[in-house]
């Protein structure tokens, strides 16, 4: 069976019924912003997000791809902007092959806002939906009910207020790309300094004709202070209360083991921030 | 004509039957406030080396039907004190009779009426702009405290006894707080980042000259015009200096720009 | 310490804010509505207190909100109480009040006043102990309409120690080594206990197993506690989003109160 799995939904209400509180989803309480400019369109978003008044990800990416030429960016549930945008992103790549030809951004903004219309807001995702197609550059919001609209400027989230102000008081017609970068870039630093759902680092994404351009961490003006103490523990500090020792002898049985062939060579993906 | 003088002023019971005391009770449960009717939307305001910058809308909202166009939410106070009321219309009436009777006993008992009619500064020795932002926090407070708030967020412009421009505000909670720059209502939301992109902090109040303070202002009140639906396009505003106070209570946006509107063609597929 | 209210006690709390957020708008199953007016909102914030040999440190962030709006980025929640007029000349004691705003200006008034009365009337200082029980007394007063506030309250004792009381809103107190109030709270105090009572930490080759000795907690130097300070507000800011702007910083010492001020991240 395709779509969302219901089975719990009886075992839900009754608990719910009962004083149980919903989960908490980790939301984006967010400022993302969208303008046209002349011969392209920009986006970007500010990269925190939060669990109630506690920050869950101090630098999130709230740029999601839908198609080279076609960027979102997304409010609202993290997990619902995340699936709905993967989904959306995979039919119109599907859609793209068997016909042959670029898949266009109203068809993205369709898709979007039929599927969010059909859960009747129960998926929280509020996006902005730009990007560049045979047709020309295009922007739209789609709110999670499904409704959309189509402006030459737009901004969303809970920082969408302080964004907006910007826009009201600075846009004009006829915008070129780096003024239209530096124009987002302001909206979304109005949303981390003024609003407490949004915070950290300033992503953009410009997209025109002939190629799209990521930047990730545009602006960094939230650098963690430095500590000024060193909180390394003495080797020793943590209480042990009984040891065992597994051989490599005896581990071999049950899995192969390996040497590095070098001690400066590190098994772990990636390396952890330690205290030094 | 009725003899009984207790009768008197009532509907006549021959015409209109006997007299629904119902309609006009003395006793029962004790009536205060439970939510705003008549309101105003923000109050926003900025200071400058020199002394504050206020504005608010002259609209007055019932629900969102725009009732009165043309009421002045910007009150002034002694000389050199300038009060904006957002929320609640007949609290801040209420407010303006107390400030009414507090200005005229505090005039009457605390100086010489020689200097009041001198234009000389010594009238600073009467209430000023922080002392009466004191003053505003407790009657709030105690009414809060009484669970029977006046329905308002005040800003108060002025000076401080340091003779230093002077902003803070108070609101139903009795809550208080001071900024280089403030605003009540939507303005917190669509005016403050504006402001505080002018004077981010209170050393900034000292290089923001009083040309640039108005015009941020007025730049706001556009934005706010823009987006707030509950605002409307004439405003006031005044300018607290030590000279005292220029307050214009009939003021229109000017230069709107809607050159966004040019392009749009319906709200999604559509392109004719 | 009991913590009597540790949720708004009025209606659920919304979707997970510490704030209390929810309309008090009551729909009863007639359809009837009844507005009621909910006398408190949580200003944010956070505040901590550490006491030391001869020395108290009391710190607060400045940022005040209210939902997700800043409402100013400098409102001190450090007062000094006693001492000489409206600049508290020659004060000692310091109160640190986070919560609801207004109710913590309510109570600083209301120590500040008391303080005050009594040196007009005994002709010598209150000692802190007094202060902190007098404290108690004037929070309990109101135990059915409380002060929405976590105080703490810091001087120097009798023998010229350090001294910490803290408080809930209902008056329940005791004194302590050092204490994280408000917003933050939860991340900070964790932190206190590893790095100022050394909890969780034991000497390295002390013993084995349960004969493992702990590390035993002293009082720490000035500047340890400053940096403690600095380190723990820092990483609130990181993970706290109602924590910021500035960090108001009160060093209580035999000579009067040092204050200091040093700026926080704004986003």
């Amino acid at each position: 069976m395709p779509g969302f799995d219901f089975s719990n939904h009886n075992r839900n209400a009754a608990l719910h019924a009962q004083g149980v509180p919903l989960p908490k989803a980790t939301s984006t309480g967010t400022t993302i912003v969208g303008c046209l400019f002349d011969g392209g369109v920009v986006i970007a978003a500010d990269t925190r997000a939060t669990s109630g008044p506690i920050v869950a990800d101090k630098n999130c990416e709230k740029l999601h791809y839908i198609a080279p030429q076609i960027w979102c960016a997304g409010a609202g549930t993290a997990a619902d902007t995340e699936f709905t945008t993967a989904l959306i992103s995979s039919n119109l790549e599907l859609h793209s092959l068997s016909t042959g030809r670029k898949p266009r951004v109203v068809t993205c903004m369709t898709l979007l806002k039929q599927h969010l219309f059909r859960y009747q807001g129960y998926i929280g995702a509020y996006l902005v939906v730009a990007g560049v197609d045979p047709t020309g550059s295009h922007l739209f919001t789609v709110h999670a009910h499904g409704s959309t609209d189509k402006l030459p400027y737009v901004t969303m989230g809970s920082g969408s207020l302080a964004a907006m102000s910007v826009f009201e008081s600075s846009w004009k017609t006829g915008i070129d790309r780096d003024a239209a970068v530096k124009l987002c870039a302001e909206a979304i630093m109005a949303g981390i300094f003024n609003d407490l759902g949004s915070g950290s680092n300033v992503d953009v994404c410009v997209i025109t004709a002939d190629k799209t351009t990521l930047l990730r961490n545009y602006i960094k003006p939230n650098e963690r202070e430095k500590k000024k103490r060193n909180y390394k523990f003495a080797r020793g500090t943590t209480a042990v209360l009984n040891e065992k020792i597994i051989t490599r002898e005896q581990i071999s049985k049950y899995i192969t083991v390996h040497e590095l062939e070098d001690e400066t060579v590190t098994a772990a993906a990636e390396k952890m921030d330690v205290d030094t | 004509m009725n003899h009984l003088p207790q009768a008197w002023g009532r509907p006549r019971d021959d015409v209109y039957g006997a007299y629904d005391h119902s309609y006009f009770q003395t006793s029962g449960p004790k009536q205060s406030t439970q939510q705003p009717i008549v309101t105003g939307t923000s109050v926003i305001a900025i200071k400058f080396k020199d002394g504050v910058v206020i504005a608010t809308d002259n609209l007055a909202s019932y629900g969102s039907l725009a009732r009165f166009t043309d009421v002045k939410r910007l009150r002034q106070f002694n000389k050199s004190t300038i009060l904006g009321f957002g929320g609640d219309v007949s609290d801040m009436q209420y407010l303006d009779r107390l400030l009414l009777s507090l200005a005229i006993r505090e005039n009457y008992s605390s100086y010489s009426s020689a200097s009041d009619d001198t234009d000389d500064t010594s009238n600073l020795e009467s209430l000023n702009a922080k002392n009466l932002h004191t003053y505003m926090s407790k009657v709030m407070y105690r009414r809060r405290s009484d669970f029977n708030p006046l329905w308002n967020q005040i800003l108060v412009a002025g000076f401080g006894n340091d003779e230093k421009p002077f902003l803070a505000s108070v609101d139903l909670l009795g809550t208080t707080f001071s900024s280089p720059s403030l605003a009540t209502g939507f303005g917190a939301h669509l005016a403050q980042p504006i402001m505080r992109k002018v004077v981010p902090d209170e050393a900034s109040v000292a290089n923001l000259d009083k040309e640039t303070a108005v015009q941020t202002i007025r730049d706001c009140m556009k934005v706010l015009f823009y987006r707030d639906a509950r605002s409307m396009d004439k405003y006031s505003i005044a300018v607290v200096t030590k000279d005292g106070i220029d307050l214009k209570e009939d003021e229109k946006l000017e230069n709107q720009s809607w050159a966004f509107a040019d392009r749009i063609k319906g709200y999604g597929t559509q392109v004719v | 310490m009991a913590s009597v209210f540790t949720a708004p006690p009025l209606a659920d709390n919304g979707p997970g804010y510490s704030f209390k957020q929810t309309p008090t708008t009551h729909i009863s199953a007639d359809g009837t509505r009844q507005h009621s007016f909910y006398p408190y909102t949580d200003n944010g914030g956070s505040t901590l207190g550490i006491s030391g040999a001869d020395f108290t440190i009391l710190a607060g962030d400045t940022r005040s909100t209210s939902g997700y709006n800043i409402n100013s980025r400098y409102v001190p929640k450090l007062f000094k109480i006693g001492g000489e007029g409206p600049e508290h000349t020659g004060s000692s004691i310091v109160l640190s009040v986070v919560g609801f705003a207004a109710d913590g200006d309510a109570l600083k008034e209301r120590l500040d006043t008391v303080v005050k009365m009594y040196k007009y009337q005994h002709g010598k200082n209150m000692s802190v102990a007094a202060c902190a029980q007098r404290l108690s007394h004037i929070l309990y007063n109101k135990r059915f309409f409380p002060y929405y506030v976590h105080a703490i309250l810091g001087g120097l004792d009798e023998e010229g120690k350090g001294a910490l009381y803290s408080y809930d809103p209902v008056g329940s107190y005791e004194r302590e080594q050092c204490r994280a109030a408000g917003a933050a709270a939860s991340l900070i105090m964790p932190f206190l206990d590893n790095q100022v009572n050394y909890k969780n930490q034991y000497i390295p080759a002390s013993g084995y197993g349960h004969d493992l000795q702990p590390r035993k907690a002293e009082l720490l130097p000035r500047n340890t506690v400053e940096e403690l300070v600095r380190d723990a507000f820092d990483s609130a800011v990181e993970r706290h989003i109602e924590v910021g702007d500035g960090l108001q910083m009160m060093i209580i010492t035999k000579d009067g109160i040092e204050e200091v001020y040093s700026p926080l991240k704004k986003d």
